[in-house]
């Protein structure tokens, strides 16, 4: 930070060339990193958990997870990060922009594969390739947790169910010896395929409101 | 076709016969005055049509369009899938209408507007917003109420004022009319008819979202037409000069009247409807007429005080939807969907049958060729313009735009339908003196909309590629997933700080949670509301049925081992509680003559096979099927690596568990009932029984290698216990083809045993035994203590 005007706009063209956002979305979307860093320029996980709403999302663990994701941020390596910056922040930003109007077909698709590549390594916490039933577990959990009267054995059953169907959809018939290790990115790609991932995957960004900057803080 | 020719002749011959007996009676009515007066005997029978006549008249025809639509839908694959049924209804109107022309040179039965607008039409709009889908359409709300509101409005205005140029210019010859008529009439043919739509859709199964925008555009636009159409009669009655200033601006005044009314009413009327159901906890059997009553009334009250009728109904039925769904019993529920969709339907064919019928009478037709051809010009024309140049304003704010084939088809399904016709009836003759060219032009456009439309509309789709509806999305998976979505989108916002449509619909769904809920859903359904649950609960509901339907077909029934004795005494359960639903049943004759499925269905299945009795401990009473069938059907089975020894056997610590193939064990599973019947005795006790056997199977396996244990199906049975003797004997859920394969224990058996404690599923042999009281072995065992157990060993 410091830089001077132009440096800083030559930065946010470079940045809106790779990310896609307009010049306007990145100076806001800056304003917004900068409030929640508590103007340090790195944002680290505590940063996030400050957020009021957040806090009451029931699947904040994996989401905040993920904006640390090396996967996510182009890295070839496991693991995660412990602070991004303001790009790395842009980058996961972007998995969620709407595919302009008149990309090609064949964009649509790649577009379509990143988003649910996104998805699917925010289920894939150990990231081996396979969302296991351990792991969609406790996603089901997670996603019921907000509802008392459901015991934790219905989430349960809920995720076997779930993985069955997905088992049954990708694998067919299985032969004795094979068992199931878990739901693979193809797999996964082909439960989803029904669903408009592009479409649905998506955050108006125009109109960004910056005015709650103080949510940052938390009581 | 000759079950055509059967249905046509003989709707054919109940008219021609009905007919000139109306005649005959109705001259016959004078005989019987002349005839009171003296009465010479007592007559035994009588002859009393004047007693009975209006009932059987309507009765008659809807027996009458009931066997039209029969015959329809019997009509041979080609006819039907080529014109929509709405399109065979009106022709086959048309042939109804020619006999009673034939038989009364008049046409006795019309449409009125008074039958069509209070007896037809609000059944139709009440099923349609009853099934609405409702996130999907407060989604596209602002879209569908731009097409509704400024579209209507345009069409009106472009299609009135090029009307009355052309006259002007003299293209229609003379008629004794005006600006202000031509523009009552634009506003009257400008509205997209919600029966057309639904009728000519719901056979194309185009995408949701495109469907969603015509039919809410059809349902809507009804505000902005009551309003044109009054105000427009309202003008045509003042006269032109008295038109000022101040009645436009009552007129923009009372659209917002009109349509804001309307709507508020409707969402009174539906609270009072939740309000209601919320109360009926002890008296199930009226639920389901509640809706009827209360939503007719809310149109009824809206059109008394000039509001929009079916605004009010529509949203009564959209709000209502989800609050009753979850206060009325699950027999109610289904109770509600059938009649909705029997009066609907009835209504449609009664609607469309009469358009045609009504055709048939010389005394409306007044064809002026100019008139009615520009006017299907015009109503096309501006259709299509309307809809692009909405649409591409509408594609800047919208998230999705809408493409440009979706858009080609949303114009082409404008149709006009019974409301524009039963508008078109309503006129006054004495003001507007071309009523009748009115009347014909609009049947005009209604056929050509519904039949030619209709026919081209699936072609056109489909030589469009236009995106069609995805179907069987009852995947738990992608429920998961979207539900996942929400959150995942709503945190993002919250990321970026941005109020946007996920923070209205959070904001929104918390307060509704919080107040509306509480106010109107009954305390027990709203512990019970979760739509993930809800979702699996349906899908274990599906699964218990087949499974239960798949064992009848084979001859067999599983039972439950209750501690109780399991006694089977149906008789004294159906009585009680199955009385009135099955009252011929003879319980003697055998258990095979009673449809299990169609109890299981119904309800959580208090009757049959003591199922119910097992959980009735604990007081969930609503959770019981769910949860029997949540420990039955869906557990895991932990994959045990084996080491590959006969005699070691160690369960895995660090195990993945597996998921079993449901289907695939099922079946085998079933095919198993064919074999021999074991006689093993069963463990007294569930919990108990669950116990020893853990033991036992440690020990009996760690022991011996004796046991055949078919490892494909995965399915063990732990009433094979070791200490009884059957281990000679082949397992029953061997299969005839597989008995070969595993007759001794190999390498390859022990391997992959999933000698699971805790998670053996096995399905019981088919016992029927005579005596009552004998006890059955237990369908699943499942082991929910035993779980914590286990988990904690693999925590390790």
């Amino acid at each position: 930070m410091g830089g001077s005007q132009s440096d800083r706009a030559h930065k946010f063209q470079h940045l809106s060339d790779k990310t896609g956002f307009s010049i306007d979305q990145i100076n806001s979307l800056h304003k917004r990193f900068m409030s929640l860093t508590e103007n340090e320029g790195v944002l680290r996980r505590e940063h996030l958990d400050n957020i009021i709403n957040l806090a009451v999302n029931p699947i904040r663990r994996q989401i905040t997870g993920a904006f640390f994701d090396k996967r996510n941020l182009g890295q070839n390596e496991d693991g995660y990060l412990q602070e991004i910056e303001f790009e790395d922040f842009l980058t996961i930003l972007a998995f969620f922009t709407p595919p302009k109007q008149g990309t090609s077909e064949e964009e649509k698709q790649n577009i379509k594969k990143e988003k649910l590549r996104f998805l699917f390594n925010m289920h894939d916490t150990d990231n081996d390739g396979f969302i296991t039933l351990d792991e969609y577990k406790r996603l089901v959990e997670e996603l019921l947790s907000s509802n008392e009267t459901i015991e934790t054995e219905t989430a349960k059953a809920i995720s076997d169910a779930a993985m069955l169907e997905v088992a049954s959809v990708t694998m067919g018939q299985m032969g004795p010896d094979e068992y199931y290790e878990g739901i693979t990115f193809a797999h996964f790609q082909k439960i989803l395929k029904g669903i408009q991932i592009e479409t649905k995957m998506n955050i108006n960004f125009w109109n960004l409101d910056t005015i709650r900057v103080q949510c940052g803080k938390s009581k | 076709s000759t079950s055509v020719g059967f249905y046509l002749w003989r709707t054919v011959f109940i008219l021609c016969l009905v007919n000139p007996l109306m005649q005959g009676l109705n001259g016959e009515e004078s005989h019987h005055h002349h005839k009171e007066t003296n009465i010479t005997g007592l007559q035994i029978v009588k002859f009393q049509w004047h007693h009975v006549e209006a009932p059987y008249l309507v009765i008659l025809w809807v027996l009458v369009a009931g066997v039209a639509k029969l015959s329809v839908i019997e009509l041979n694959h080609h006819v039907t899938s080529v014109i929509p049924e709405s399109g065979m209804l009106i022709i086959i109107g048309f042939i109804l209408g020619g006999i009673v022309w034939a038989a009364d040179m008049q046409q006795t039965f019309k449409l009125t507007p008074t039958n069509f607008f209070y007896y037809l039409l609000p059944q139709i709009i009440l099923d349609a917003s009853y099934f609405m889908p409702n996130k999907l359409f407060f989604r596209n709300l602002g879209s569908i109420l731009i097409y509704a509101i400024v579209g209507t409005c345009w069409n009106a205005a472009a299609v009135g004022l090029s009307l009355w140029g052309c006259y002007e210019a003299g293209a229609m010859g003379h008629m004794d009319i005006g600006l202000l008529q031509f523009l009552l009439f634009g506003s009257l043919i400008s509205a997209v008819d919600p029966v057309a739509v639904i009728a000519v859709f719901e056979e194309v199964h185009v995408n949701e979202v495109l469907f969603i925008l015509v039919f809410g555009e059809s349902l809507l636009n009804d505000g902005v037409t009551v309003v044109l159409y009054n105000v427009f009669e309202a003008f045509v009655t003042l006269g032109g000069p008295r038109i000022n200033a101040t009645e436009i601006f009552n007129g923009i005044v009372s659209f917002f009247v009109v349509a804001f009314g309307g709507s508020f009413l409707g969402i009174l009327f539906a609270v009072l409807l939740c309000l209601l159901t919320r109360r009926t906890k002890n008296i199930q059997i009226i639920e389901a007429g509640f809706i009827f009553v209360v939503g007719y009334l809310s149109y009824l009250t809206a059109e008394m005080f000039s509001l929009s009728a079916i605004l009010s109904i529509t949203f009564c039925g959209v709000c209502c939807q989800k609050y009753i769904n979850a206060n009325m019993v699950e027999k109610s529920v289904t109770t509600v969907r059938h009649a909705m969709k029997l009066l609907a339907n009835g209504s449609e064919t009664i609607i469309f049958v009469f358009l045609g019928i009504t055709a048939i009478d010389k005394a409306i037709w007044v064809w002026n060729t100019g008139f009615i051809i520009l006017t299907l010009i015009f109503v096309f024309i501006y259709r299509i313009i309307g809809v692009f140049f909405l649409t591409w304003i509408l594609n800047k704010f919208r998230l999705v735009p809408i493409e440009v084939i979706d858009q080609v088809v949303m114009s082409y399904g404008g149709l006009r339908g019974a409301v524009a016709y039963g508008l078109a009836a309503m006129l006054d003759e004495d003001r507007i003196k071309e009523k009748n060219v009115m009347i014909s032009t609009t049947l005009i456009v209604v056929y050509f909309t519904v039949i030619l439309q209709g026919i081209s509309m699936k072609p056109l789709v489909q030589w469009l590629k236009v995106k069609r509806a995805a179907h069987s999305d009852l995947k738990l998976v992608e429920k998961l997933n979207n539900r996942a979505f929400d959150h995942i989108l709503a945190a993002v916002e919250d990321i970026c700080g941005r109020i946007g449509d996920n923070w209205w619909t959070r904001g929104w769904n918390r307060f509704e949670e919080k107040y509306i809920s509480w106010l109107l859903m009954k305390p027990k359904a709203r512990k019970n509301r979760d739509y993930l649950f809800s979702i699996f609960h349906k899908l274990n509901l599906e699964d218990a049925i087949n499974y239960v339907s798949e064992g009848e077909r084979q001859g067999s029934l599983a039972f439950v081992r209750s501690e109780q004795a399991a006694n089977i005494d149906f008789k004294k359960q159906f009585d009680s509680e199955f009385a009135d639903m099955m009252p011929d049943m003879n319980y003697e004759m055998g258990i095979e003559n009673i449809s299990v499925t169609s109890i299981v269905k119904d309800s959580i299945p208090s009757v049959c096979l003591d199922i119910h009795g097992q959980d009735r401990k604990k007081s969930v009473d609503d959770f019981n099927a769910h949860h029997l069938l949540q420990q039955h059907l869906y557990r895991s089975r932990k994959h045990h690596r084996h080491k590959y020894s006969r005699s070691h056997f160690s369960i895995n610590q660090s195990e993945d568990e597996m998921q079993e193939i449901f289907q695939r064990t099922m079946r085998s599973r079933l095919e198993s009932f064919k074999s021999a019947k074991m006689s093993v005795n069963p463990a007294k006790k569930i919990k108990h029984y669950r116990k020893e056997q853990t033991h036992m199977m440690a020990n009996g396996h760690a022991k011996s290698a004796d046991y055949l244990y078919e490892v494909e199906a995965g399915i063990e049975n732990p009433a094979f216990m070791p200490d009884m003797d059957t281990t000679t004997q082949s397992p029953p859920w061997l299969t005839e083809t597989e008995m070969d394969t595993v007759v001794a224990p190999s390498q390859r058996a022990q391997r992959r045993l999933p000698w699971t404690p805790n998670r053996l599923r096995r399905l019981a042999p088919m016992r029927i035994s005579n005596s009552s009281t004998d006890s059955f072995l237990m369908a699943d065992v499942f082991i929910t203590e035993e779980e914590p157990a286990q988990k904690d060993q693999t925590k390790m």
